[in-house]
């Protein structure tokens, strides 16, 4: 059997999350009515010029910085030349030559066969950010033969981020995915919603045999989730196994990822290998970016990007958050993943942890498995739980305090998840579900079922 | 030095630009070798400029929302508009290959 080497790599488009576009001061919000979000420029009205916005050069920054990148203190803009109805200029303006921000690279974590138990870290190069604007949206209209064009995501700010091909499978690319993807919250540069195309990853996969040179790779793009994102690749890795196995050939081409059918297909609008005709954007001079030794004494501090001073301020990455997490609090590497891949958790974890006498490491169990659990039941997020983290707290005070036991604790959980107002107190006196301490007390009632027993 | 037939037809598709007839083809080879007289320029170790802008300050504006809001304005430039949206045909419409099409640049 032919040993098969896969190689994938990605290109992905970040929406930078600001009031703003890229180039213009028209807003930059979803679901807008139609073409009521666009300014003269971005409908590429004769007469308009570009004007950079500071806090998108802000955001590609901080992320050049969290994946490890050089920032680039001179860069360029350039024109990417293609016609479409959706791009009214007929060019993108977009960084080729030199993009802001180079060779970073990120960590991300995979579990080995499926066990959480045992993750291990992997690294992806960072091949460059670019800044660059979003086009704006097609509506294909088949019935009627029309494309109707909303400009209203014309011009928003865009972070390119392109990843080396160092991933081998739909599962470290999705791994690697959501690891940017929290990285980007985490910095608050881009929201990173795939549902609201806030995150666009396309997939270049490949396959080879080990010690030969790199196979024809395809382009794969219309993947709208993370989950699709794992799936799209590894059908692409298997229909170009199974191709070359039967003695056909891949073509240099664009596919879309059909998730109805979960296949990837030719991509109709592709005319052959574009020519994009790049050439220097005139206007607009390099953008310079400074450091606390490069920094000009008598400029407007306005008009100054320190990237030393947006470093200092970078908050904590995920992957020290979860060290952290796992350091202050005694818990599994792994429980600091699940932790911080449920929006709000971690948060929610501390509060009960700093309001109870119980230990963390028992305290994660009822995060984990009772309260994460019914919040996937029911679909509901941390933010919409109808238990608190202070009324989780003063249950698992009752419990510490051994006035109840853990089973009357579930019992009481699932009654304060019907989000009754009740306190645990209240329920656990209602229900009769306090712990017997009194010796006396208990000695009575064993007597009282063993006479019972005995009558019988 | 001529420019192939091959390139001129590749040039009208990427830029639809028509050449016309052989002035166009004359004036676009006329401008390429008026181009090429750079080469005599021995430019090595020199950092490229590609814009006489490059000392300038690349003014940065401040994230506040300025404009948009101008759907109706926006709207009386549409040939046909569909509820505000600007209609579009389905896809890109190529211009036809080279065999396929009336065109000067066959008899060159």
């Amino acid at each position: 059997l032919a040993l098969w080497v896969p190689v994938v790599g990605l290109e992905i488009h970040a929406q930078i999350s600001s009031n703003s576009k890229l180039f213009s001061g028209s807003q930059v919000q979803f679901a807008a009515p139609p073409n009521s979000l666009v300014s003269f420029f971005d409908a590429s009205l004769p007469g308009t010029l570009p004007v950079l916005n500071r806090r998108c050069v802000e955001a590609a920054v901080m992320t050049g910085l969290a994946l490890n990148c050089s920032i680039n203190k001179k860069s360029l803009f350039d024109r990417k030349h293609y016609f479409y109805a959706d791009l009214p200029a007929g060019y993108q303006i977009t960084q080729q030559r030199v993009p802001i921000a180079v060779n970073g690279s990120l960590s991300y974590s995979l579990c080995v066969d499926n066990k959480m138990s045992q993750m291990v870290t992997k690294t992806v190069r960072i091949k460059q950010i670019q800044l660059e604007q979003d086009s704006g949206k097609s509506l294909h209209d088949d019935t009627r033969s029309q494309t109707l064009v909303d400009l209203n995501r014309a011009g928003v700010g865009l972070m390119e981020v392109v990843m080396e091909p160092d991933m081998c499978c739909g599962e470290e690319a999705a791994a690697a995915v959501r690891e940017l993807q929290l990285i980007l919250q985490t910095l608050g540069s881009s929201q990173a919603v795939m549902a609201e195309g806030q995150l666009r990853v396309d997939a270049n996969v490949s396959v080879h045999h080990p010690g030969e040179p790199y196979g024809v790779r395809t382009e794969v793009k219309n993947i709208n989730s993370i989950r699709f994102l794992a799936k799209a690749i590894d059908y692409e890795i298997q229909r170009q196994i199974e191709e070359l196995e039967n003695g056909g050939t891949i073509l240099n081409e664009t596919r879309a990822f059909d998730s109805k059918l979960g296949c990837t297909v030719p991509m109709r609008d592709k005319e052959g290998k574009q020519d994009y005709r790049f050439m220097p954007e005139p206007n607009l001079p390099p953008l310079i970016l400074y450091d606390a030794k490069s920094l000009p004494a008598n400029m407007n501090h306005q008009q100054v990007i320190n990237i030393d001073w947006i470093h200092e301020r970078l908050p904590d990455l995920p992957s020290v958050k979860r060290k952290k997490l796992v350091e202050r609090y005694g818990i599994l590497p792994e429980h600091s993943f699940t932790l911080l891949n449920e929006d709000g958790l971690a948060e929610f974890f501390e509060s009960v942890v700093k309001r109870t006498q119980m230990k963390p490491k028992k305290v994660i169990g009822w995060i984990l498995n009772d309260l994460l659990s019914y919040l996937k039941q029911h679909s509901l997020t941390v933010k919409e739980s109808p238990v608190s983290s202070f009324l989780l707290a003063d249950l698992l005070n009752l419990l510490e305090k051994k006035e109840i036991s853990s089973t009357a604790a579930k019992q009481v959980l699932a009654e304060l998840w019907k989000g009754e107002g009740k306190t645990p107190l209240e329920i656990v006196k209602e229900q009769k579900l306090e712990l017997l301490q009194d010796q006396k007390e208990l000695e009575q009632i064993c007597q009282a079922v063993i006479d019972a027993q005995e009558n019988q | 030095q001529k420019v192939s037939v091959e390139v001129l037809d590749h040039l009208e598709h990427l830029a639809l630009v028509d050449f016309r007839d052989s002035e166009g083809v004359e004036r676009l080879q006329k401008a390429i070798q008026f181009a090429d007289q750079l080469h005599e320029v021995n430019t090595d170790g020199v950092e490229p400029m590609d814009s006489v802008l490059e000392d300038r300050c690349l003014y940065l504006r401040e994230d506040d929302v300025t404009e948009g809001n101008c759907t109706k304005e926006l709207l009386e430039n549409a040939r046909q508009k569909v509820e505000e949206y600007f209609v579009a045909p389905p896809g890109n419409i190529p211009l036809p290959k080279l065999e396929e099409r009336e065109t000067f640049l066959h008899g060159s």
